[in-house]
């Protein structure tokens, strides 16, 4: 049956302009198309003597991390600031949240603040959902929110910036073999990573993972799964490696970190099963010796860095789309 | 009060009754059904059911009060009168209150508390280990005693198998029904959706079919080891209802509801994350929900309930993951019920058992009916009309229900408990 009340894509608007970042599910491929277009400008700015553009003078960025970053959050800082916001920090982890304040209570009293954008990181998946319902149902829709990551569900602007890295070394995204390896059954990254791949027309995007990490009904988003890492690497334009996080050798998932590099882990001989001039991707930040070997990391085919130089170009595009500017 | 209900279409599903008649009822109890009035009948109150249709008052298996505890969610006033408004004339209130009800005391608290005349009839279900910890079995003969009409655990499960098997029975020893939810703890533990694709599209942690169809296995099996009247609440899957088909097949006395939402929702209804489908069982995929919509009819699954939850704004406007469970449901289970019944094809009386006569059954009471001499408890409602899900509409304090906005089947005129009139709907 259809339900009214929260079917409708909540990040774009009734003209399908995008007014908050949520996700690259649902985004069309004209929209990310123009995101990247419009990062590639952003890149050049970078490598400027003077690295900042005027586009979000006198608007403010309030960067909301109820989840722990350092990373993510000033990569998302360094990009408003070069586009002349105001930058506000906020962890609430460990202010308002651990008080009592509900999620709702603390974007209002930001949002009072005479905020223009939420830069959201949550740990429970919906999080940034449900702040643009509520600012949406208050009547607040000139606050946009990006979603900075929130649970296992999304992490756009990881997504958009590995697309805006693949085009960059590869071009042309439909003639492409891309493999995701690792950790999909807890990663935004990967997810957000799928929905953008499959939108921009790669025709066959590859997991590889054990069992154990890979959500069920993960093939229904597109994906082909290989569970023999050898198997699925061979013949890729593009490797892209998730993070294994410590807790789950904790939870039953997996025996050891040795067993797992022996596995999955990225490794010279491995990526030899890879086209030759394949790239490899990683979200940072690496557990070398777990996912990585050093000398792949390090390597010439290793794309890691420029991928966060190209992060913050593609903030900044995002940040600019969405002020409208 | 002698009351004369005029011109509507009696349906009792007990009797296999479907025909235009009026009703009469005297001092509370229905004494007669036909076009003319019984000997020295004379009606205090006539009240028109011209194009309604008469039937039993609903019966509900399950109905958090959410008294004793939880009064900011919901008090007994407040969920009462959306009884009375969803035609529901008699309802199985779950033990999951603050404090459990795992002593007499409480029981005969709460059901003293709902001694009033526009108040349904209340049956607490007992708990059936002590806080519901899964350890300890309850003092159950006191508690039947002080009105508990079966045995259960809510939502939580009994982890150790041993301490199940006992509590089992021990129920049996007695002849006290069990009611109990089939969802492996360990399972579940996590889990906030169905595992399947929509979870893994939007990150959240599932609850796999596998979690039910193991849980139910143990059950099943303890049923048949201990002779106990075994009820099992909620069945989501339908792996799940094929177990329950092929146990009875087997010889093993099994009973089982759903709840109304499963008859029209399913995972991909999640959205953008609306907490408000945020539920236990969670909402499973589109084909479980058709096997639980053919199963309702089929007599597989024995019985519809609401499974009300009210739940506070504060309490669903979280992230799905950190929402309260539950919705609002005891103004739905007619419409909703209907809704099926029409969608599905089901006669009109079939559709009425599954929340008059086929609940009375399982509760085990001689109710849900419309024999003359049982009390007149009865539900008038107008099929033709809608009602509107809306915030102002809904008289439980709850207002978390997926179906906000709708126009659902079905509109309660009166709703008469032991010939008492406790809603108005034409006023």
């Amino acid at each position: 049956m259809t339900l009214t009340s929260t079917n409708r894509n909540p990040q774009l608007n009734s003209h399908g302009e995008l007014t908050h970042l949520l996700s690259t599910e649902g985004l069309p491929h004209d929209v990310l198309t123009r995101i990247l277009d419009t990062a590639a400008p952003f890149a050049a700015v970078a490598e400027r003597e003077v690295k900042k553009v005027p586009l979000l003078r006198g608007k403010s960025v309030f960067n909301l991390f109820f989840e722990n970053s350092t990373r993510t959050r000033t990569t998302f800082e360094i990009a408003a600031k070069r586009l002349s916001a105001d930058v506000i920090n906020l962890n609430i982890n460990t202010s308002s949240a651990s008080k009592g304040e509900t999620l709702l209570d603390t974007a209002d009293n930001l949002a009072a603040m005479q905020a223009d954008m939420f830069v959201v990181r949550h740990a429970a998946s919906g999080a940034p959902y449900l702040i643009a319902q509520h600012l949406a149902t208050t009547g607040q829709n000139h606050i946009h929110i990006i979603n900075a990551g929130d649970g296992r569900h999304a992490h756009p602007t990881q997504g958009l910036l590995d697309m805006y890295t693949i085009r960059h070394y590869k071009q042309d995204f439909t003639q492409l073999t891309v493999a995701i390896v690792g950790d999909v059954l807890h990663s935004r990254v990967a997810r957000s990573q799928i929905h953008a791949l499959t939108t921009l027309g790669v025709p066959e995007v590859r997991v590889i993972a054990p069992k154990t990490l890979l959500p069920s009904g993960i093939e229904r988003l597109g994906v082909r799964v290989f569970n023999d890492m050898k198997e699925g690497l061979r013949g890729v334009d593009v490797v892209m490696m998730l993070r294994l996080q410590n807790e789950r050798m904790q939870s039953a998932l997996l025996p050891s970190a040795q067993e797992y590099f022996k596995s999955y882990g990225l490794t010279m001989d491995k990526l030899a099963l890879a086209k030759p001039d394949a790239i490899v991707m990683h979200p940072g930040p690496m557990n070398r010796g777990v996912e990585i070997e050093s000398t792949v990391a390090d390597g010439s085919q290793a794309v890691i860095l420029p991928q966060v130089t190209f992060g913050i170009a593609v903030r900044m595009a995002v940040m600019t789309m969405l002020a409208g500017a | 009060m002698n009351i004369h209900i005029r011109g509507g279409r009696l349906i009792d599903p007990a009797n296999g009754m479907d025909k235009h008649a009026d009703l009469f009822i005297a001092e509370g109890k229905i004494v007669g059904a036909g076009d003319t009035a019984p000997e020295r009948f004379t009606a205090h109150t006539v009240l028109d059911a011209t194009g309604c249709i008469v039937c039993p008052g609903l019966i509900d298996l399950s109905a958090r009060l959410r008294e004793p505890g939880f009064e900011y969610k919901a008090t007994l006033e407040s969920e009462m009168a959306a009884a009375a408004a969803g035609g529901v004339t008699r309802l199985a209130c779950p033990p999951d209150t603050d404090p459990v009800l795992d002593e007499p005391g409480l029981v005969e608290m709460l059901t003293h508390r709902a001694r009033l005349p526009e108040f349904a009839h209340v049956h607490p279900i007992g708990a059936l280990t002590v806080q519901l910890g899964g350890k300890k079995l309850t003092e159950m003969a006191e508690l039947a005693e002080a009105g508990c009409v079966a045995f259960g655990q809510a939502n939580q499960a009994i982890v150790d198998t041993q301490v199940l098997l006992h509590a089992m029975n021990y129920a049996a020893t007695f002849d006290f029904p069990v009611w109990l939810q089939a969802q492996d703890p360990f399972l579940a533990q996590q889990g906030v959706a169905h595992d399947g694709e929509v979870a893994a599209r939007l990150g959240l942690a599932g609850i796999p079919v596998a979690a039910e169809t193991i849980a139910l296995a143990t059950l099943l099996q303890l049923a048949r080891e201990t002779g106990v009247r075994l009820h099992v609440t909620r069945i989501s899957s339908a792996a799940g209802i094929d177990m329950i088909v092929a146990a009875r097949a087997a010889g093993i006395a099994v009973t089982c509801d759903t709840a109304v939402h499963y008859l029209h929702l399913c995972d991909h209804d999640i959205g953008f994350f609306n907490p408000h489908t945020r539920l236990d069982p969670p909402l499973r995929a589109q084909r479980d929900r058709d096997a639980l919509r053919s199963g309702l009819a089929s007599g597989a699954i024995t019985a519809v309930c609401s499974d009300h939850t009210p739940v506070d704004d504060d309490g669903k406007q979280k992230p799905f993951s950190e929402a309260e469970i539950g919705a609002t449901g005891l103004e739905l289970l007619l419409p909703l019920t209907l809704k099926w019944a029409q969608e599905m094809q089901v006669p009109l009386l079939t559709a009425l058992a599954r929340i008059t006569s086929d609940p009375a059954r399982i509760m085990g009471v001689n109710a849900g009916r419309l024999d003359a001499g049982l009390p007149a408890d009865i539900c008038v409602f107008d099929p033709s009309a809608d009602f509107h899900v809306t915030r102002k509409n809904l008289k439980s304090q709850g207002k978390n229900t997926p179906f906000l906005g709708l126009a659902l089947p079905g509109r309660v005129r009166y709703t008469l408990i032991d010939g008492y009139l406790a809603y108005n709907g034409t006023s």
